[in-house]
């Protein structure tokens, strides 16, 4: 395929050449020529898209290809091929056209190629972790890049001194600087590309990726405060030089890469960062009116660029709030924002990776709270296709570039220096962080870490652009610093990238070894971090909790309410962001608890295949994974000898992989090439389930009369209504208070299908743009009412746990005067329920569930679900609001007596299944997505209201 | 917040938390407000509920046990002083504390109390044995839905034959503690509480 991408790359070539040649017009300008061609080569028309298109095919094809073996992309980081790919295709251009065509160019670079990739990486960045590692990411980003660049500078310096470099690389300290400075820039597009292929803890990926993005505004202003000092600068500058050199109390004039004798000569077009390097007009930062000491250029670049991107993050997340009726233009919103702000911060000359990576992490809460399922599904794609794309014509470009030599020139105690320098400069400097910050870490850094860090500091293609940019007329020594830089970036990356996953794999094993876990150790070790994790949650422990407290008040008082779509806004409360991951499952789960009794009737349920089929997914993913977890697994499985020892080892490999990962070894997901579903999630959500059913046993197992258990038909009480087999219902009753049942009687399970007020997990697929949302609600008032059951008011206060769940009732914002408890358990049917039977499957269940008591009237925001008794002949508008009630609604009357009569629950399932079909074809048009939003509550009522 | 809590927790209160936990006193009126939060029925309690409100912990597979540590036997209510006596096996073992000698009563956060800790999460019925059945639901609770239950007993089994030396098919807090001795305890089950 690649042999067949090349003669596709040789077309526009010899186009090219072709019509460069001068075209021959014949005769009369205007008229055609004799014999008229049916068509004419306009190529010149095309040229320029059409080159980008074909670059960015080929690139894709390359990846195509590359993915065709498994084993070669198992060993080798994409984007080390993606550079070879580079080098072969620049030889090739090189050989047919005589001179290197398509470069990486600094401001194609700039502006198109890089704001994808950080753009991608802002929006996905897991905001929490970020946060909560400021602290390191700071130090390492700005100091860490500070001691890197000063001292790979001087010691180039220093190696220039001692001869080592030869004297034809004419740059003294400053250059050297210079060029430190831009090397020592941890780059984030190599990083993104190599840490994914490697599993590290996500601590540590937060930390090296956050430095790689903040540095930014660190390279920026080094880059420009040494090239200000450079030899050849005005007489104004020398005094600031002075001033800064010497610390004399000058009113600082301080001119920044201004240089008066060049006025004109820039081009007005050039970006900030290519004016950093060539001569420019007057006027423009630094200007002598307005002097900036660097320390304070550094906040201002840095600062300065991540208000702009709040600004923006503001912009967008209050226009997505209007957005309602024009779903359409929401992705581009984002994109088209977020693309604004870094040419905003690009253009005052601020930090734009900063200005949009804040962007990305500011907005994202409030903007996947207002655009609509199918909007988040697109804004997520297309930020990791275009990320993915430009970060694939990047490499390539870097290989292509480096294949010119007339731009490069070879030094070789240069280059071997820097290699040398950075690696042990920059190793040196995490060392030293590092033991400076664990000292306030309540999570240390360890060796592993460490290693990890300073070996994963790669080089990237920003380093390249900046080093193209550079002025030969300043800098002399330019060709030489390209060719350093060209083979330092290929160093780290294909070097640094492919070994540094068996690297991190052997410490990992190393690490390991000292104790090679019994059976016992595992089990108990994970046993520990789980319940060091809980307790940890308990005491409310991740470090910054107080401002994180304020933030979230103020964030939830003012912010949340300007920014976020009302109907959105009240579902959103922090604490449910847990349950929002949470999914029908759960409710199906303990329908199959009671529900025995349907599928002993036949009635197949959903839930048992799909749960399947997830658990089966869930076992890929866990095992792929070759995290932390797995490696001990490897390790055992490795020293197998003994029939006995292969048992121990099977039962290992069993555990590791089945075991539930504890809070902290979780991975980040921010990988361009498989937008994979969360582990994390899925086991969220089994946990829950499965705490949830012990809640509900356990509360159960103190009740007498509740059959909940399985394969038994719920006895039904005259006099009350309770739903069959609904342990799930008992469950999603949810307790809010253990002792009394005062306050609980009715549950009032909604069930929202409604385009924006769904769960969101960015990290899944999703294919459908349903969402269920259940939520329970105890209403006192009903429960007055009504009369509990006999059994229940016997039932002694349960000494167990009762299932009350949650933290979402009284946190909940809409508490109600009369004290609505309602808890949300959201789900999201459409990844266990295939789609089809999806609607059906939600309508069985709230047949099943619903006490021959009509849903109540439909409430686009749920806090107005009044428990009143509703007619029976009202649950069409529920279903649909927009459209007229439809004849076959008549089900809920007889669904009404189905509940009603429900001694047996035999006789339901006949009228379910009944009831199946028809609901499934009613609610699949009416659900189709893009209809209006629709509710059903179904009110349980255990009081019996009904 | 801070106020309120100082103000709330008595100064001599403080002093023996102070003596029986060994928190510093900022630590004592963190936690205090942290209490405080958790506790929404605002009556110097948490109950059940209180803890179930955590949403981590809806997630975490031990976390209804856990929360069930921190309750004394029978009852459903919990005060501070019970709240920080939990939450003092976790404190690390500082080292100055490891040479002192045992005279007084052996501190909340030994190794010996923290792996006791963790014991008495497995032993529901407070035998001081694990059994088997104590020892699947767990494995039960931590595994994930793809294990068999089959695959789970023999995992158990294996484990508890790993660890049995007495023969008793089940293991005792001492066989506990030797099958632990080179698993490094006191790390894995302290968490830093801030200054």
């Amino acid at each position: 395929m690649l042999r067949a991408a090349l003669p596709l790359l040789m077309l526009p070539l010899a186009a090219a050449r072709a019509a460069e040649e001068p075209t021959q017009e014949p005769g009369v300008p205007g008229e055609s020529p004799p014999g008229l061609a049916l068509f004419r080569w306009q190529w010149h028309e095309v040229e320029a898209p059409y080159l980008v298109a074909l670059w960015i095919l080929v690139a894709s094809l390359a990846k195509i290809v590359f993915h065709l073996s498994r084993k070669v992309t198992s060993l080798v980081p994409e984007s080390c091929l993606l550079i070879l790919l580079g080098l072969v295709l620049g030889g090739i251009v090189l050989a047919v056209a005589k001179k290197a065509e398509y470069q990486l160019e600094p401001g194609t670079f700039f502006l198109f190629l890089l704001p994808p990739i950080v753009l991608d990486s802002g929006y996905f960045m897991p905001s929490r972790l970020f946060f909560d590692n400021l602290g390191a990411i700071l130090t390492y980003a700005v100091v860490g890049t500070l001691w890197n660049a000063f001292t790979t500078g001087a010691a180039l310096w220093g190696l220039q001194q001692a001869g080592l470099v030869a004297s034809r690389v004419q740059a003294g300290l400053l250059d050297f600087l210079l060029f430190g400075s831009l090397i020592s820039a941890v780059d984030p597009v190599a990083v993104l590309a190599v840490f994914e292929e490697v599993h590290v803890n996500e601590t540590l990926f937060i930390i090296v990726f956050g430095e790689s993005l903040l540095n930014d505004a660190v390279t920026v202003v080094l880059y420009k405060v040494v090239k200000s000092h450079l030899p050849g600068i005005r007489k104004e500058e020398t005094v600031w030089v002075e001033k800064w050199g010497l610390g004399k109390a000058h009113p600082g004039i301080l001119v920044l890469d201004l240089k008066p004798g060049d006025h004109g000569r820039a081009p007005p077009s050039l970006s900030a960062r290519q004016q950093y390097c060539q001569p420019r007009k007057g006027l423009g930062q630094g200007h002598a009116d307005n002097p900036t000491p660097p320390p304070a250029s550094l906040f201002v670049v840095s600062l300065g660029g991540a208000a702009v991107g709040l600004v923006f993050a503001f912009l967008l997340a209050l226009t997505t709030r209007f957005t309602k009726r024009v779903r359409i233009i929401e992705p581009l919103l984002v994109f088209l924002l977020a693309y604004a702000a870094y040419l905003t911060a690009e253009m005052a000359s601020l930090s734009a990776i900063l200005a949009v990576t804040m962007c990305g992490l500011g907005c994202k809460k409030y903007v996947e709270a207002n655009i609509s399922h199918k909007s988040r599904t697109a804004v997520k794609y297309t930020m990791k296709t275009l990320a993915s794309c430009a970060e694939t014509v990047i490499f390539m470009l870097l290989g292509i570039s480096a294949v010119d030599s007339s731009k490069w020139a070879w030094d070789s105690g240069l280059v071997l220096g820097t290699l040398i320098f950075i690696l042990f400069f920059r190793a040196l400097g995490v060392v030293l962080q590092t033991w400076v910050l664990n000292q306030f870490r309540l999570v240390p850094l360890d060796k592993i870490d460490q290693v990890v860090m300073s070996y994963g500091g790669l080089r990237g293609a920003v380093a390249f652009a900046l080093v193209i940019l550079l002025d030969r007329t300043k800098v002399p020594a330019k060709d030489y610093f390209v060719a350093t830089t060209i083979v330092v970036v290929f160093f780290t990356v294909i070097v640094q990238g492919l070994t540094i996953k068996p690297l991190v794999k052997w410490l990992k094993v190393k690490r390991s070894e000292h104790h090679k876990p019994t059976l016992n150790q595992e089990l108990h070790e994970h046993t520990f971090d789980h319940i060091l994790a809980a307790v940890e949650d308990v005491v409310g422990h991740h470090g910054y909790h107080y401002w994180r407290d304020r933030w979230e008040q103020f964030d939830k008082k003012y912010l949340s309410q300007l920014l976020m779509r009302r109907s959105a806004y009240r579902i959103r409360d922090q604490i449910w962001d847990v349950y929002y991951r949470l999914n029908i499952r759960d409710a199906i789960s303990f329908v199959d608890q009671g529900g025995h009794v349907l599928s002993s009737t036949g009635l197949t349920l959903p839930s048992m295949p799909s749960r399947n089929s997830v658990a089966e997914t869930s076992v890929t993913n866990l095992l792929r994974e070759s995290g932390s977890g797995a490696c001990l697994d490897l390790q055992v499985i490795d020293t197998v000898r003994s029939g006995r020892d292969r048992e121990d080892a099977a039962m290992h490999h069993l555990l590791s992989g089945g075991l539930y990962k504890p809070r902290r070894r979780y991975k980040a997901s921010c990988s361009h090439h498989f937008i994979s579903e969360d582990a994390q999630e899925r086991q969220d959500k089994e946990v829950f389930q499965q705490n949830m059913k012990r809640r509900l046993e356990s509360f159960k197992s103190t009740k007498h009369n509740i059959c909940l258990t399985k394969n038994k038909p719920r006895p039904h009480k005259a006099g009350h209504k309770k739903k069959d087999g609904m342990a799930s219902v008992e469950a999603i009753n949810k307790k809010p208070r253990d002792l009394g049942f005062q306050d609980t009687a009715a549950v009032i399970l909604t069930v929202e299908s409604e385009e924006e007020e769904e769960s969101n997990s960015s990290e899944t697929e999703k294919e459908d743009d349903e969402g269920i949302i259940f939520v329970a609600r105890a209403t006192s008032e009903v429960l007055q009412e009504g009369k509990i059951s006999g059994s229940l008011e016997l039932c002694p206060s349960p000494r167990v746990i009762p299932p009350s769940p949650t933290c979402a009732e009284k946190e909940l914002p809409w508490k109600s005067g009369h004290g609505d408890l309602a808890v949300y358990v959201s789900s999201e049917t459409t990844k266990i329920v295939p789609v089809d039977m999806q609607m059906g499957w939600n309508q069985s269940i709230s047949s099943l569930e619903s006490l021959a008591s009509p849903p109540c009237t439909q409430d686009p925001t749920l806090t107005r679900l009044p428990p009143r008794q509703l007619d029976v002949d009202e649950p069409p508008a529920l279903l649909d609001l927009s459209s007229d009630p439809r004849p076959t609604f008549a089900f809920p009357p007889s669904l009404a007596k189905a509940g009603r009569s429900r001694s047996e629950s035999s006789a339901d399932i006949p009228q379910q299944q009944e009831l199946q079909p028809l609901m499934g074809h009613k609610d699949r048009t009416h659900l189709s997505p893009g209809t209006a939003n629709s509710h059903w509550c179904i009110h349980f009522n255990r009081g019996g209201r009904l | 917040m801070g106020s309120r809590a100082s103000t709330l927790l008595r100064d001599e209160e403080l002093e023996e938390i102070k003596k029986e936990t060994g928190f510093s006193h900022s630590q004592i009126t963190r936690l205090y407000s942290r209490f405080t939060s958790l506790d929404k029925g605002e009556n110097g309690t948490l109950s059940r509920e209180d803890f179930q409100r955590i949403p981590e912990l809806a997630i975490n597979p031990l976390g209804d046990r856990i929360i069930n540590a921190f309750f004394p036997e029978g009852e459903d209510q919990v005060n501070f002083r019970g709240f920080m006596r939990t939450l003092a096996h976790f404190r690390p073992i500082e080292d100055n504390e490891k040479s002192k000698d045992m005279n007084g009563p052996e501190p909340l956060n030994s190794r010996s109390n923290k792996l006791h800790f963790a014991f008495r999460l497995y032993d529901l019925d407070k035998d001081d044995k694990i059994s088997r059945d104590e020892l699947l639901q767990v494995l039960r609770m931590m595994v994930g839905v793809n294990i068999s239950d089959e695959q789970l007993g023999s995992i158990a089994d294996r484990t508890i034959q790993e660890a049995d030396q007495d023969g008793d098919s089940a293991i005792s807090f001492t066989e506990f503690v030797k099958v632990l001795e080179k698993v490094d305890v006191e790390q894995k089950m302290s968490i830093r509480f801030l200054h």
